[in-house]
C-alpha cells in the first residue's frame, strides 16, 4: 500500500493528519472515505454534517458531553502501570483502562456523545448496529439516559455468542432486533439498519458505532472517542513521566484505536494495530483486513476492504465479534498508506492465550478484541526488550463468557497447592 | 443515436404508441444461471427497457426478495464478467436496450474503462448505482460517457427542490423516480401523494421518468402510468421466477 503515495505525498497527507485538516470536505482521508450511500439517505447525511458542524465542538454541547463523561460514563478511566506483566515480558506496560467506563467498553464515549447530539437534532428514535453487543448495550445505556428509543440491529449468529449483552440491551429498554441476512454478523447488521434509515431518514438518527462508513461518521466517532488518547498521553506524562515508545490497540472497524491513535500521531511514538488474524491466513479465515484486504466501497466509504477479485466482499471469521468486520475505517486505510501505523494480526489462539496471561498477572479479564493487542504486544516486548509500552484496554471480557466457557483455562495456580 | 438515447427513444416509443413503458427487473443468473438466456429473451419481448440487476454481496439498499436473489446468484458463481460473457453470447439478438443494476464496488473492481468498453458491445446502455449519489459519480460518469453509455439517476421523495434539478440534468436515458422511502420489495404499496412527486419530477426531467419501488400488479402500472412515462417492476418479478412461473405472461398481465 505504501506504493500508493511518493514519499513527498505521503509525508504531506500525514502532516494534514496531525495538524487536524483530515477529512476534508468531502469527507475524504486523502482518497479514503467519501459518502457512498442510497438517495434516499443523501439528505439525512447532509442534515447529520450540518449538524455536527454545528454542534460537536460548540461550547454548549462540549459542556454538556465533559460532563456526562465525568459523572455518568465515568472518565478520566485510570491508566494501570501492569507490574507483573511488565516483568514477564521484559518491558514497561501501562494501560488505558477503557475496561473502566460505564457499560465496560469505550464504546460509551462515542454513544453518549452521538446520542446527546440525536437529541439536539430532533430525533424521534435512535438505530444502532452492534457486533460484540458493546456498542449495543451503549447505544441501549445512551439513549435511556437522554430519553430516546432504542432498536439495535444484530447478527443472528453474534446474539448468540454474545447473549448476556442482549440481554443487557433489552434490560436497558433497546428493541434489539435479529439479523438473519448476509453473514449474520455485523456486517449485515450495519446494511440492515441502513435499510431501516432509509424507511424513516426524517425521523431516526443513526448511532453508529465505529469509525467506519460514509462521511461524516469516521470523523464524528474519531472526534468523540479521541478523549482516550488524550487522557492516556497526560497521563503517562503524569505516571511514567514519559510518553510510551509504542502504543497497541486492536482494530475492527476500529473506534478505538483511531481513539488512542489520533491524539499521539504527531508524537515519537510507534503505532501498531492488531486485526483479528482469525485461525489462518486463507480468504474467510480472518478479519485481517488491512494486512490482507485491497481499496473498495464498502457500506458508505471507498477504504481497505476484504474481497474477492469481482468485488463482492468477503465472509470473515474471528473468535472475538467485534473484530469480525470485512472493512475498516478511512483513517486508517491512510494511515497504513503513509506508513504511520502498522496493522498487524494476532490469532484466535494467540488472543486467548493473551487473554489467560493477563488474568493470571493483572487480575484483569479483558475482552477478546483487546487480547489481540495483548498478542501482538507480547510478541513484540520478546523481540524488542526494554520498551515502555502502552495498550488500549479497549474493553472487559465479561460478555465473552459463553465463547470462553469453550475454552476451560489452562493455567490453574492453585490447583496444585 | 447514443446508447443512453435509446433508452429514451424505447421509452417514448412506448408512450407513442399509447402504452406505459414496461421496465422489468431481473437479478442476473436467478434462480438458475443456465436460464439466464433464456429468461432475459422472455422479459425481453415484453418490457421495453430490461434491467439487469447485478448480484452483489452487501445489497444495502434491497428488500429481502432481491437480497436472497443476489446472495443466491453469487452462490451459483454468477459475477459481472459471466453476464457480459451471456449477453455476448446473444450476438445482438435482443433488441431491448439494457440496463445494469449494480452497486458500486463489483464496477469499480472490473475497472471503469473496461467497463464501459464491454457493455457498449454487450447492448447495456445505463447503469443505476444505487450507492453512487451524484457527487461522488463524476469518475464513472466520465468512463461511461466516453461510450455513449448513461449513468441513470435516481431520486426519491425525500429529494429536495434544489436537488431534484441537479439530478435530473444529471441522469441520461431515464430518470428513476423511487415512489416509496424505503428499499426495494416493499409490501405497503405506493404512497398517497405519488401523482404529485412524478408530476414534479416530470415537469423538472428533460428525459423520460420511469418510477420504481413497490409496483407490483397491473392497477400499480397504470397508477405510475398516468404521471411518468415507465414503470419499474422488479421484486414482484424476482417472485414469480423463483417460483418457477411464466414471466412473459406475467408481465404481459402488468399492461393496462
Amino acid at each position: 500500500m505504501s506504493s500508493l503515495f511518493t514519499a513527498e505525498e505521503a509525508s504531506r497527507l500525514l502532516q494534514a493528519a496531525i495538524d487536524g485538516e483530515m477529512p476534508d470536505d468531502r469527507g475524504r482521508f486523502g482518497p479514503f472515505g467519501g459518502r457512498y450511500v442510497p438517495e434516499t439517505l443523501v439528505p439525512a447525511f447532509e442534515r447529520l454534517e450540518a449538524g455536527v458542524r454545528e454542534h460537536l465542538h460548540d461550547a454548549a454541547f462540549q459542556k454538556e458531553f465533559q460532563r456526562e463523561l465525568r459523572e455518568w460514563v465515568g472518565r478520566p478511566t485510570a491508566l494501570t502501570f501492569a507490574a507483573q506483566l511488565s516483568k514477564a515480558w521484559g518491558a514497561e506496560v501501562w494501560i488505558k483502562r477503557e475496561d473502566l467506563a460505564h457499560t465496560g467498553a469505550h464504546k460509551i464515549n462515542n454513544a453518549i456523545g452521538q446520542a446527546l447530539l440525536a437529541k439536539r437534532l430532533g430525533a424521534k428514535r435512535v438505530i444502532a448496529e452492534t457486533g460484540a453487543g458493546q456498542h449495543g448495550v451503549a447505544s441501549a445505556a445512551a439513549c435511556a439516559r437522554v430519553g430516546l428509543p432504542c432498536s439495535v440491529y444484530m447478527g443472528a449468529v453474534d446474539m448468540e455468542r454474545q447473549a448476556p449483552n442482549v440481554d443487557r440491551m433489552q434490560r436497558l429498554g433497546a428493541e434489539v432486533v435479529a439479523v438473519e441476512s448476509g453473514d449474520k454478523t455485523l456486517r449485515a447488521a450495519i446494511d440492515e439498519a441502513l435499510r431501516a434509515w432509509v424507511t424513516d431518514p426524517d425521523g431516526i438518527y443513526y448511532l453508529l458505532g465505529s469509525a467506519v462508513g460514509a462521511h461524516p461518521y469516521p470523523y464524528l466517532v474519531r472526534e468523540l472517542q479521541a478523549v482516550i488518547g488524550k487522557e492516556a498521553r497526560q497521563q503517562m506524562l503524569d505516571q511514567a513521566g514519559a510518553l510510551p515508545d509504542v502504543a497497541f490497540a486492536c482494530v475492527g472497524g476500529g473506534s478505538n484505536a483511531i481513539g488512542l491513535f489520533y491524539p499521539l500521531l504527531g508524537d515519537d511514538i510507534e503505532l501498531i494495530g492488531v486485526e483479528a488474524g482469525g485461525t489462518g491466513d486463507g480468504l474467510g479465515q480472518n478479519a485481517a483486513t488491512l494486512a490482507t484486504g485491497t481499496p473498495g466501497v464498502l457500506q458508505g466509504s471507498y477504504t481497505i476492504i476484504l474481497q474477492d477479485d469481482d468485488g463482492q466482499v468477503q465472509e470473515t471469521h474471528s473468535i472475538s465479534a467485534g473484530l469480525d468486520y470485512s472493512g475498516v475505517g478511512p483513517e486508517h486505510a491512510l494511515l497504513q498508506a503513509v506508513g504511520r501505523v502498522q496493522y498487524i494480526s494476532a490469532r484466535d489462539d494467540e488472543a486467548l492465550e493473551a487473554l489467560e496471561e493477563l488474568c493470571a498477572t493483572e487480575g484483569i479479564l479483558t475482552a477478546l478484541e483487546t487480547s489481540h493487542a495483548y498478542a501482538a504486544a507480547r510478541d513484540y516486548a520478546k523481540r524488542n526488550p526494554g520498551k515502555r509500552i502502552l495498550i488500549g484496554n479497549s474493553g472487559r471480557g465479561d460478555k465473552d463468557m459463553p465463547t470462553l466457557t469453550q475454552y476451560p483455562p489452562r493455567t490453574r495456580r492453585h490447583d496444585s497447592t | 443515436m447514443t446508447a443512453h438515447e435509446k433508452l429514451s427513444a424505447a421509452i417514448r416509443a412506448a408512450n407513442e404508441a399509447g402504452r406505459t413503458a414496461l421496465v422489468p427487473f431481473i437479478t442476473a443468473g436467478y434462480p438458475e444461471p443456465k436460464d439466464f438466456v433464456a429468461t432475459l429473451k422472455d422479459v425481453a419481448s415484453v418490457g421495453d427497457v430490461v434491467e439487469l440487476g447485478i448480484p452483489f454481496s452487501d445489497p444495502m439498499a434491497d428488500g429481502m426478495t432481491i437480497q436472497r436473489s443476489s446472495f443466491e446468484a453469487l452462490r451459483k458463481g454468477v459475477s459481472l464478467k459471466w453476464i457480459f460473457d451471456q449477453l455476448d453470447s446473444l450476438g445482438g439478438e435482443i433488441d431491448t436496450p439494457l440496463v445494469m443494476m449494480s452497486y458500486l464496488n463489483p464496477l469499480l473492481a472490473f475497472g471503469y474503462d473496461k467497463l464501459a468498453k464491454r457493455a457498449l458491445s454487450a447492448g447495456v446502455c445505463g447503469f443505476i448505482v444505487p450507492d453512487l449519489p451524484f457527487e461522488e459519480s463524476h469518475e464513472l460518469r466520465t468512463a461511461l460517457e466516453a461510450k455513449g453509455i448513461g449513468l441513470i439517476q435516481l431520486v426519491t421523495p425525500a429529494t429536495p427542490d434544489s436537488r431534484l434539478k441537479t439530478l435530473c440534468d444529471a441522469s441520461r436515458g431515464f430518470v428513476y423516480a423511487v415512489t416509496i422511502t424505503g428499499i426495494t420489495g416493499g409490501e405497503s404499496g405506493l404512497p398517497s401523494d405519488l401523482a404529485a412527486y412524478l408530476d414534479k419530477v416530470v415537469s423538472i426531467a428533460n428525459i423520460p421518468v420511469c418510477a420504481g419501488f413497490g409496483i407490483r400488479e397491473a392497477g400499480d402500472v397504470a397508477a405510475v402510468g398516468k404521471h411518468a412515462a415507465g414503470a419499474i417492476v422488479g421484486s414482484a418479478l424476482v417472485e414469480v421466477l423463483e417460483k418457477g412461473g411464466d414471466a412473459k405472461q406475467f408481465l404481459a398481465a402488468l399492461r393496462p
